[in-house]
């Protein structure tokens, strides 16, 4: 589904990341982990075409990523920390984005339901909550069924009966054959829906493992060590 | 095209609720109503309006530009995540700031000169020109702002290079033309100072009015200079040119940092 090879990106003399090769495979979930500042949100932004990488390519779907941004139709991305101008309300947000993909029918309204959204349809943005606008920034990365789901930091800054919810879906759209990334800098809640993990230090890739290939218990404590810097050698 | 307009038109659903728009309005009825209803003269109320049009008009529009743009940072971002053109985002955000803009502009003037209309005999054209000029100067000024914050991340040193380039354009540029014309007074500095007009938007707005109500002596060195070297319908033209280049640079310029740039 994704392949990235050999992918370099330098911020002025500053190695964001340093040779990732990575493949996603249709149908996974893969959970990107490291400490801040590791590369997770940069790569994450290569492959949404946000920023344009140093060296190296990214594969989407078999297609290289030129600068074309058709895409982008078959991905759904909830950024870390999203806006939207300040005086539309909520029902506006939705409209402009079936207007803008449009699509208007085939749509997957499921979040707007559980997370209670349609109470907040006529509110304006700058009045929600940072839980709400996180909750309408998934119900967003969802409701054009994408094939793929980027979500980076998913469960901040929601409470734990909506992180469930988040959590539900998420499970039922891997078992509906859709792909899922995301990623977190502490042991998340959806840790246990990964089905692989990729492991990113200081923009490398120190670890990449499917799940049968950690030991259950030992997810953890590799997790843990890597969070102190220790390299990856004798984990393995 | 059709993805523009859409863009354009929730920005503009966002912009005209804010209550800064709601002031700009009322600042222009205020200015307008108490102009026309201290003077009969129909050529000094222009040349009131037009002096209060090029200090606020550029003001407002590259500080809102600023700040509206790097308000709106992680929304450009993930708009960016959707698939839709760069190129059309960064128009669609400039026209869905411009277009409010101006339409306050509009009906802060409009009205009063509706409701004056019979106290002055009204000269078509000179209206016109005015209207037009604070309609170029928003673009202008917007379309600096554009390429301001698309060139600065850093949004303190963008706001304060916003500013500046106001300050720089409606005050300091002149006295340094001034000083320059004083110190070089012995030399031939015609072509200079036509040249110095053009490199500036506001002066170019206000040669525009100055050649239109035939009094160009009153606007000293630049305004006679300009009265020489093109007949008044010319040097019109020039101006409307030059500041439509003045929309178009920046603005392009800017479109051209915003494909590349990492977001």
């Amino acid at each position: 589904m994704i392949r990235i090879k050999n992918l370099h990106k330098n911020y002025g003399s500053v190695n964001a990341l340093e040779n990732v090769s990575l493949e996603i495979q249709k149908g996974s979930i893969t959970y990107l982990i490291g400490p801040n500042a590791s590369g997770k949100t940069t790569l994450i932004k290569l492959i949404l075409g946000l920023i344009k990488p140093t060296k190296g390519e990214i594969f989407v779907n078999g297609t290289k990523l030129n600068g074309d941004y058709k895409y982008k139709e078959i991905i759904g991305y909830m950024p870390q920390v999203a806006n939207f101008p300040d005086n539309l309300i909520v029902k506006e947000i939705f409209n402009m984005l079936k207007e803008l993909r449009n699509n208007n029918s085939d749509l997957d309204e499921e979040l707007i339901e559980n997370f209670g959204l349609e109470e907040e349809f006529d509110k304006q943005i700058k009045n929600l909550s940072g839980g709400t606008r996180q909750k309408l920034n998934a119900s967003i990365a969802f409701m054009f069924k994408p094939e793929i789901l980027i979500l980076d930091e998913p469960t901040a800054g929601l409470d734990p009966l909506s992180c469930s919810i988040l959590k539900e879906k998420i499970k039922r759209e891997n078992q509906n054959g859709k792909t899922i990334i995301f990623t977190s800098h502490i042991l998340s809640e959806l840790e246990e829906l990964a089905t692989n993990f990729v492991f990113l230090l200081d923009g490398k890739i120190v670890l990449s493992k499917k799940k049968e290939e950690l030991q259950k218990s030992n997810i953890e404590e590799v997790i843990i060590s890597f969070m102190k810097g220790i390299s990856g050698g004798h984990i393995n | 095209m059709d993805t523009l307009i859409k863009i354009i038109k929730y920005q503009i659903h966002d912009i005209i609720r804010s209550k800064w728009i709601l002031i700009y309005t009322i600042f222009f009825f205020a200015v307008s109503y108490s102009i026309f209803s201290f003077s009969d003269n129909f050529t000094k109320v222009v040349i009131s309006l037009l002096n209060v049009f090029l200090l606020f008009i550029p003001l407002v529009s590259i500080i809102f530009g600023t700040i509206y743009l790097y308000n709106n940072k992680e929304y450009i971002v993930f708009m960016l995540s959707q698939p839709i053109k760069r190129e059309t985002l960064f128009l669609g955000l400039y026209f869905g700031m411009t277009v409010p803009l101006i339409l306050s502009f509009l009906f802060g003037v409009g009205i009063p000169l509706i409701i004056f209309s019979n106290k002055f005999t009204i000269d078509n054209s000179i209206l016109f020109l005015l209207i037009a000029s604070g309609i170029l100067q928003s673009l202008i000024f917007a379309s600096l702002a554009f390429y301001i914050t698309t060139i600065n991340e850093n949004r303190l040193l963008g706001l304060g290079i916003s500013i500046f380039c106001w300050l720089f354009f409606a005050a300091i540029y002149d006295g340094i033309i001034l000083l320059l014309l004083n110190n070089f007074q012995y030399y031939p500095l015609e072509k200079i100072s036509l040249v110095l007009t053009f490199l500036n938007p506001i002066d170019l707005a206000r040669i525009l009015l100055i050649l239109k109500l035939d009094i160009s002596a009153l606007m000293g060195y630049t305004g006679a200079v300009f009265q020489k070297f093109f007949s008044n319908s010319l040097g019109i033209f020039f101006s409307i040119i030059a500041m439509t280049l003045w929309i178009i640079i920046p603005l392009f310029a800017g479109l051209k940092k915003f494909i590349k740039k990492d977001f």
